[in-house]
């Protein structure tokens, strides 16, 4: 097995991800087996290969003028929030 | 002949000739979609009110002259895509109350071409999946047999379509979700070049991969419709800024003289013999219809679908960050604190599947493993496009199947992800590369439709749906209905 049961809740960690204590065994295999799936990528000779990010390479981000295009939609966005007061998001306390 | 058997094309010419109106048509498709779905489990959401004040507008529209050649037509949507003011569920539970405040630049041209939307499609959740069973709505079942599943992760588009609740649908495809189930459920589906159809409010999975596109009935319906959607869209930074030929004109050029290159990688060990068998009959009928069929190798194909498992997950980790239970979809009970919030709100509202990914991809990224993993997938990913660049310059077209096997049984493949991923060895290679590629019917294997996959370079989409176009005019497999959805 590539990963522990303490290599996942490392991951789950950093993705913010809750894994309950019965679920990391199963996580910890197939998250495994996908890993040593990917190993086979180490047979390709890439030293002389440049990265590809896009699929259309020739392709540059475009510009456009400064300028503001959005209305203020405040309301109707929060209504898709669980918990708003006065226009805020509401959270747990951060600050004690 | 019953409506719900009709072509967008000839549904369009009905609505022209007022054999019915699209009030009518609409009320028809509803009822289908009342009587079947609960069988198939294809729609989340139908919007049966909008939907008949929409036709009652096509009317209006078609009655005043001022009537295109979508007008009228019902269509539904992947619940992928935003709809203003209808729940958009992304089929997952961290979406399950999310009702979109704005449109989609999908779902706004087709309404804007006049188009009727029916309601939101069951989908794999985040569209990750090859068999629509990881939606948090229940699985979706195949109309050509219910014990079967229908593909994914556009699974609930392939399954409408096909049982004739929908005229047409759309879909995405980041690794084949349009394609494999247009392929198991005798459907045209086509995915068009990267950057073709807009992605604003088509929610993100793996951003240098997604698409949207067409699940028909057949690759003329297909062509009408992504005529409507393509196009370049400001709101889009992917988004291409070419202008949109006439797929419809253009889908009547012959295949007489079209270099078609068989993938002889696609016909090796893993395709079902009786598939491959289908295939390889289509590909006599473009023989006789005087394409010149040549083989050609692309040898670091067999890398795809690793590649994708790389960089699709690394790409969804980064994308589903923004679902923290703050602004918007699933918040868990009672959080202790801030992390509490962050990390049970997403433990609960992601699945299964989902959680495999983002931590797949949190793991490839991860400090001391990008180089390994990830930048390593980048580097197969450029010797991927330079195989099928390198293969363009000799052929016009690349054809061969889209998935290895027909349609299997629910349950059988979601105990081993690998199974499951192998699926797409076929659809993936588009995605990496950005090709426009199409999933055709071509046989039917124990009842089970089976798919034949054209792929084009970049912007060729005319190419591809005219080879379709042309197959489909020497055969009828694309005209066959399952039984019981007569």
């Amino acid at each position: 097995m590539t990963l522990t049961r303490r290599d996942v809740e490392n991951i789950a960690h950093l993705a913010r991800l809750r894994i309950s204590e019965e679920e990391l065994p199963a996580y910890a295999g197939s998250l495994s087996r996908i890993i040593d799936f990917v190993e086979q990528l180490a047979s390709a000779d890439t030293a002389e290969v440049a990265p590809l990010a896009h699929p259309l390479e020739d392709q540059v981000q475009r510009l456009r003028p400064d300028a503001v295009t959005e209305t203020d939609r405040r309301d109707l966005y929060q209504r898709n929030a669980s918990q708003v007061e006065a226009g805020l998001y509401l959270v747990p306390k951060v600050i004690e | 002949m019953s409506p719900h058997l009709k072509s967008v094309a000839e549904l369009s010419r009905g609505l022209a000739a007022r054999e019915f109106s699209s009030v009518e048509l609409t009320r028809h498709f509803l009822a289908r979609i009342e009587a079947g779905n609960p069988r198939l489990n294809a729609f989340v959401t139908v919007c049966a009110e909008r939907s008949l004040a929409e036709a009652a507008r096509a009317d209006a529209a078609i009655a005043a002259g001022g009537a295109g050649p979508l007008t009228g037509v019902p269509l539904a949507h992947k619940d992928i895509f935003c709809t203003e003011g209808v729940l958009t569920t992304c089929g997952s539970r961290m979406l399950a109350n999310f009702v979109s405040p704005y449109d989609a630049t999908v779902v706004s041209r087709l309404a804007a071409a006049g188009m009727v939307t029916l309601g939101k499609l069951n989908m794999d959740e985040f569209a990750m999946g090859s068999s629509n069973e990881t939606s948090f709505f229940g699985p979706v079942r195949n109309p050509w047999n219910e014990a079967f599943v229908p593909g994914g992760s556009s699974g609930g588009s392939a399954a409408a379509v096909a049982a004739r609740l929908a005229p047409v649908a759309t879909g995405t495809d980041t690794g084949g979700s349009i394609r494999q189930p247009a392929a198991l459920t005798g459907l045209t589906g086509i995915k068009p070049t990267y950057g073709r159809v807009s992605r604003y409010g088509m929610i993100a999975f793996a951003s240098s991969l997604d698409q949207a596109g067409v699940l028909a009935l057949s690759a003329e319906d297909a062509a009408l419709v992504l005529e409507a959607m393509a196009g370049f869209d400001e709101r889009d930074s992917t988004s291409v800024d070419a202008p949109v030929p006439s797929y419809r004109a253009e889908i009547e050029r012959p295949v007489r003289g079209l270099k078609v290159g068989i993938i002889r990688e696609f016909f090796g060990e893993g395709l079902e013999a009786r598939t491959g068998a289908a295939v390889q009959a289509a590909l006599d009928v473009y023989r006789r219809l005087g394409a010149e069929l040549v083989e050609v190798s692309l040898p670091n194909l067999a890398l795809s679908v690793p590649t994708y498992y790389v960089v699709a997950p690394a790409e969804c980790s980064s994308n589903l960050s923004r679902f923290d239970g703050v602004r918007f979809g699933y918040r868990c009970e009672d959080p202790r604190d801030l992390l509490d919030l962050y990390t049970r709100s997403r433990g609960e509202g992601f699945g299964p599947e989902v959680k495999r990914r983002i931590m797949t991809g949190t793991y490839v990224l991860s400090a001391g493993y990008y180089d390994a993993y990830y930048l390593k997938a980048q580097k197969v990913r450029s010797l991927i496009n330079e195989d099928f660049r390198r293969a363009f310059a000799e052929v016009d077209v690349l054809i061969g199947p889209t998935a290895p096997t027909p349609a299997f049984e629910l349950g059988a493949k979601m105990d081993d992800p690998i199974t499951m991923y192998l699926n797409d060895i076929y659809t993936i290679g588009a995605n990496l590369a950005g090709l426009p590629a199409l999933s055709a019917p071509c046989g039917l294997v124990d009842g089970l439709p089976v798919g034949l996959q054209v792929i084009g370079p970049h912007f060729a989409e005319s190419r591809v749906l005219a080879a379709a176009h042309a197959y489909q005019r020497e055969t009828d497999w694309h005209l066959k209905v399952p039984a019981g959805w007569e």
